[in-house]
C-alpha cells in the first residue's frame, strides 16, 4: 500500500502545479504526468485492462490539447477579488465535506452484501464462454447489449463533431477540404 | 521525398517516425487479436491503431496521412464496424436469441477459442479507431483554416 500513497501524493502535487503555472503548454504536460501516475495506480491495484485504456486515451487527449494550445497562449487571468473567491471556495468545500461525512455513515461495510451474480461470473465464466480474459467475457458475452448501446453513443458523437466543423469550414472559401462531401 | 520536405517537422523527427510507425500499428493489431486471452481488447487496440495515423500526420503534415487513409475510407470503416457488430448479434437468432455464442468454444488459452468474442473485438476496434481519427482530422482542419484567416 505504500506505493499507492506515494502515487497519490505525486498526483495531488502535479494537479496543484498544473493549476498554478503561468505557461499553458507546461500546464498541459503536467496534466499528462498526472494521467501516467493514475495508470500506474491502476496497475498496482491489479487492473491491467483499465490501466492500458487509461494510458492510451491519456496520450490521445494530450496530443489534441497540445495541438490546440501551441499557437494561442491565453492571457493570465486578472486577480481582482481573490479574498471573496477564496472565502466562497472554502465555505463550499466545508459544506461538501459535511454532506459526505453524513452520507458515508449510512453505507454498508465494504464487500457486503455479497453479490451472487458476480460470484457466478467468476466461477463459471471460463466454462460458459471459453474466454480466458474475464473482462472480455463480461463485456462481449454477458453484457453485449450494453456494448452495442455504447458503440451507438460514439457514432452519434462523431456525427455531431463532423456536422459542427463542416458548417465552420463552409464560411472559409480558402479551405475547400473541410466542406467537401 | 523532396516534395514533402517543405511541410511537417524536422528531418530527425521524420526519420524516427518512418522507423517506428509500423511497430505501433503492429502492436495495436496484436492487442486487438489477443483481447480474449490477455489484457487489452477492442477499445484500447482501436485507439492505438488510430494513434499510429495521428503520429504520421503530426510528423509529415496532413497531405501524406490523408493519402494513406482518406476521410471517405475512415467513414466507410466506421459504418462497417457498426454493421458488423449488429450482424454478429442478429446471427444469434439462428439458435434462438440475441447475441448467442453460436461458434464452438474450443479449449482455453488458444487464439481461436472463445466463439464470437474475437469477431466482436475486431468490429469494435474498427469502429473506435476510425471514429477517433475522424474527430482528430476535423479538429486539425479547423485549426488550419482559422490560422490561414489570421495571416
Amino acid at each position: 500500500m505504500l506505493e499507492l500513497y506515494i502515487l497519490l501524493v505525486f498526483m495531488i502535487i502535479g494537479a496543484i502545479i498544473a493549476v498554478e503555472v503561468k505557461d499553458l503548454l507546461s500546464s498541459v504536460v503536467t496534466v499528462g504526468a498526472v494521467g501516467l501516475a493514475l495508470s500506474m495506480a491502476f496497475l498496482v491495484l491489479k487492473a491491467p485492462d483499465v490501466a492500458i485504456t487509461q494510458l492510451v486515451v491519456e496520450i490521445l487527449c494530450l496530443i489534441i490539447l497540445i495541438r490546440a494550445t501551441i499557437k494561442k497562449d491565453l492571457p493570465f487571468a486578472a486577480t481582482g477579488r481573490w479574498f471573496l473567491n477564496t472565502v466562497i471556495t472554502v465555505g463550499f468545500i466545508f459544506v461538501f465535506l459535511m454532506v459526505c461525512a453524513k452520507c458515508l455513515k449510512d453505507l454498508p461495510a465494504f464487500g457486503y452484501p455479497l453479490m451472487r451474480v458476480a460470484g457466478t461470473y467468476i466461477k463459471e465464466g471460463l466454462m460458459q464462454t471459453g474466454a480466458t480474459n474475464l473482462v472480455a467475457a463480461v463485456i462481449l458475452d454477458y453484457r453485449a447489449y450494453d456494448t452495442l448501446g455504447e458503440a451507438t453513443v460514439l457514432f452519434t458523437a462523431v456525427m455531431a463533431v463532423l456536422a459542427v466543423v463542416r458548417v465552420k469550414g463552409r464560411k472559409d472559401p480558402n479551405e475547400e477540404e473541410a466542406g467537401d462531401e | 521525398m523532396s516534395k514533402e520536405r517543405e511541410q511537417g517537422m524536422s528531418l530527425i523527427v521524420k526519420t524516427i517516425t518512418r522507423l517506428t510507425v509500423g511497430l505501433i500499428l503492429l502492436y495495436g493489431i496484436y492487442i486487438v487479436s489477443h483481447g480474449h486471452v490477455s489484457p487489452g481488447g477492442g477499445f484500447a487496440g482501436g485507439v492505438i491503431i488510430a494513434l499510429s495515423f495521428v503520429h504520421l500526420m503530426l510528423a509529415y503534415g496532413k497531405d501524406v496521412a490523408l493519402r494513406k487513409l482518406p476521410k471517405a475510407a475512415a467513414s466507410f470503416f466506421e459504418g462497417m464496424g457498426a454493421m458488423l457488430f449488429l450482424g454478429i448479434a442478429l446471427l444469434g437468432f439462428t439458435g434462438g436469441y440475441f447475441f448467442l455464442n453460436f461458434i464452438s468454444k474450443g479449449e482455453p488459452f488458444r487464439l481461436f477459442s472463445a466463439g464470437i468474442i474475437p469477431l466482436c473485438n475486431v468490429a469494435i476496434s474498427l469502429k473506435v479507431g476510425s471514429g477517433l481519427f475522424a474527430i482528430f482530422v476535423a479538429l486539425v482542419l479547423l485549426k488550419v483554416g482559422s490560422e490561414n484567416k489570421d495571416i
